[in-house]
């Protein structure tokens, strides 16, 4: 064989080509495609509106503002800065996420100028009381699944990957989760989310989609259901804003403290 | 870098709080002159504006008691101005900083005086005029303090109740300094994380905020205590760790200069289940030793003690919490119960209780003189 037929045998290995490949790996392939699309997304800023139901139909609305750094090689680092209910408006909370280890989580508190660490192995406790757990709102790092693709399937008109993604943290609140990937975009769709029982346990679906700095997809909306509870939490993301030069200097404990 | 977004935050805003607070004592007071139950005004308004890489921060203070007129008073908690360039920060102004990882108690926590009128546990804190310089390095962060204004510490008058048999006359105040409260104190801190440490080193030079209280007479005639501020030396370690779900803490501080030099420290462990019971609830349990090698001499009620607490926050759409505390002398019978809880009403409305029980208190120990304060305060605050 001459050196041309080695690269040719190396390409046809490589990971998108259309050797048949078994099912974990095609679903680890789709999630690293899509950490690979988005990836130089540098920074962005946004505001979130995030709005609670429960069973009754009464409503309770938390408006966070959120700072987030890419971090490459390692995961992202952001400030959620709490706006409303006024109650607890100057309340910050400064986390860096990483790919396989504990994150580390500080939060400020503004009426004792406190900055507290605080543990993030609650990964399964719920976000602002929302029906978001912290590990559902934090980087979605390949590292912290393992994957399996189930079946090519329609999702509301577009054709979608069903794929199987198991926690690899024991701590977390799932056996597993699956989800609709957009085939054209590698974006998520829906995610069911499967308690420690494997029961369903929530309904995650994204709406409104929108590419930013022609390049990053962002949902509009995104409304979280809990089948168990019959209660609901909607997402609203505005004012997104790409690579608005936020640096490492944005997200430590000092600027914790002044975050406004 | 930065600066180009912090120019499209907005620009200025007022925010804050107003706020009634009713406080019920359940034993009769001990004192003469005490009054029985005490209400009061309270209101805390915030300015802030930013501009590009500096901003500017302005909160008044104000309360109005029924009862105490030590306890009705007015303070500039902060007004400042801070510049935050991206390898340091400097702030000039009244400030408040704290210092410290602990529950029980807050040793380290130096910078600013307590505000004692406000409650018994010295979290509330007066504001502190200074200038601040933060170094931000990929070593860690440095912090240096010039504290040219020395704020006294407050006390309850001689209606109001939790103080000892004498009240405390803060017009004689005496300080060990020449320059009495124009002494230049100063600080210095080193900080940094490491993985799953954080911790930081601390040294302040200056006037104790904590006074020794001297017999005396007032001038009206009556025995009374009186505040000496000496200069101290305060050395600080604080040291906190993140164990999957365990926090370990250590406050350890050694001083000199107010009497022999003695060690104090706080060390504890806070461990938190989160969504107990497949219920969004998370609680927190914590214990802490709390101990003084000054023994029966320490001028605070726990020089050796353990404290136990539990942390419930129910987060639900009211953000209920609630706080047990329970602080056992390990020599005496004496000990202290307390309990804060919270809820929200709607976004702008909340609603908090705080509340001690002082037991078992034996001639010996310095809560003995509030052995009849047991009490229980509510708070209602509109937040705009």
């Amino acid at each position: 064989m001459n050196r041309y037929m080695w690269i040719i045998v190396a390409l046809s290995i490589s990971p998108l080509s259309a050797i048949a490949l078994s099912p974990e790996e095609k679903g680890l392939e789709i999630a690293k495609e899509m950490n690979r699309r988005d990836d130089g997304f540098g920074d962005f800023t946004a505001t979130l509106e995030m709005t609670l139901k429960n069973k009754q139909g009464e409503e309770s609305v938390r408006v966070v503002r959120n700072r987030t750094l890419e971090v490459p090689e390692d995961g992202d680092k952001s400030l959620i800065i709490f706006e409303n209910p006024k109650v607890v408006k100057g309340t910050a909370f400064l986390s860096f996420t990483h790919k396989v280890e504990n994150d580390d989580q500080w939060l400020f508190l503004p009426a004792l100028k406190r900055v507290k660490r605080i543990s993030s192995s609650n990964k399964s406790g719920s976000f602002m009381g929302s029906e978001f757990a912290y590990e559902d709102i934090t980087s979605q790092e390949v590292e912290k699944y393992s994957y399996r693709w189930l079946r090519d399937e329609d999702y509301e008109g577009k054709p979608a990957y069903v794929v199987e993604l198991d926690p690899v943290d024991p701590k977390s609140g799932y056996t597993r989760q699956l989800v609709w990937y957009d085939q054209k975009e590698y974006i998520p769709l829906k995610v069911d989310y499967y308690d420690r029982k494997n029961d369903l346990l929530k309904t995650l679906r994204y709406e409104g989609y929108r590419q930013y700095a022609e390049k990053h997809w962002r949902a509009d909306r995104m409304t979280m259901i809990n089948h168990q509870t019959g209660k609901e939490t909607l997402l609203n993301w505005k004012e997104y804003r790409f690579k608005t030069g936020l640096s490492d200097s944005d997200f430590n404990k000092n600027s914790l403290k002044r975050a406004r | 870098m930065s600066l180009c977004f912090v120019a499209t935050a907005k620009g200025q805003e007022w925010s804050g709080y107003v706020g009634v607070e009713g406080r019920l004592f359940f034993k009769n007071p001990l004192y003469p002159g005490q009054r029985e139950q005490q209400a009061s005004v309270v209101g805390q308004p915030e300015f802030f504006r930013q501009w590009e890489g500096h901003s500017l921060t302005f909160v008044p203070f104000f309360r109005l008691d029924s009862a105490d007129a030590q306890r009705s008073h007015f303070d500039i908690r902060e007004l400042y101005v801070l510049w935050f360039p991206e390898s340091f920060e400097l702030g000039i102004g009244v400030r408040k900083i704290f210092w410290g990882v602990t529950e029980s108690q807050h040793l380290l926590d130096i910078i600013n005086q307590t505000d004692l009128v406000e409650l018994p546990d010295g979290e509330e804190k007066l504001g502190q005029p200074m200038v601040n310089l933060s170094v931000l390095r990929d070593w860690g962060t440095v912090d240096l303090f010039l504290l040219p204004y020395f704020r006294e510490r407050s006390f309850p008058g001689r209606k109001g109740r939790l103080r000892g048999a004498l009240v405390v006359d803060t017009d004689q105040a005496r300080f060990e300094s020449g320059a009495e409260n124009h002494h230049l104190d100063l600080a210095v801190r080193y900080s940094r994380t490491i993985e799953n440490w954080d911790f930081a080193l601390s040294h302040f030079q200056g006037t104790g905020r904590e006074p020794t209280l001297l017999p005396g007479t007032s001038a009206g005639g009556d025995a009374v205590l009186i505040p000496f501020y000496e200069q101290i030396g305060q050395s600080g370690l604080a040291l906190q760790s993140v164990f999957e779900a365990w926090l370990l803490k250590l406050e350890l501080i050694h001083r000199i200069g107010q009497g022999p030099s003695f060690e104090a420290w706080t060390s504890g462990l806070e461990y938190t289940y989160s969504a107990i019971l497949g219920t969004k609830a998370d609680i927190g349990l914590i214990a802490e030793w709390l101990h003084d090698t000054r023994n029966e001499k320490a001028t605070t009620p726990f020089e050796d003690d353990i404290m136990f607490g539990l942390r419930l926050a129910l987060n639900d759409m009211a953000g209920t919490e609630f706080l047990f505390g329970f602080i056992q002398d390990l020599d005496q019978a004496a000990r202290v119960f307390s309990i804060e809880a919270n809820r929200r009403f709607g976004d702008r409305w909340k609603i908090e209780a705080e509340g001690s029980i002082f037991a078992s208190q034996s001639q010996r120990e310095l809560l003995y003189a509030q052995r009849d304060d047991d009490f229980l305060q509510v708070s209602l605050a509109y937040y705009f």
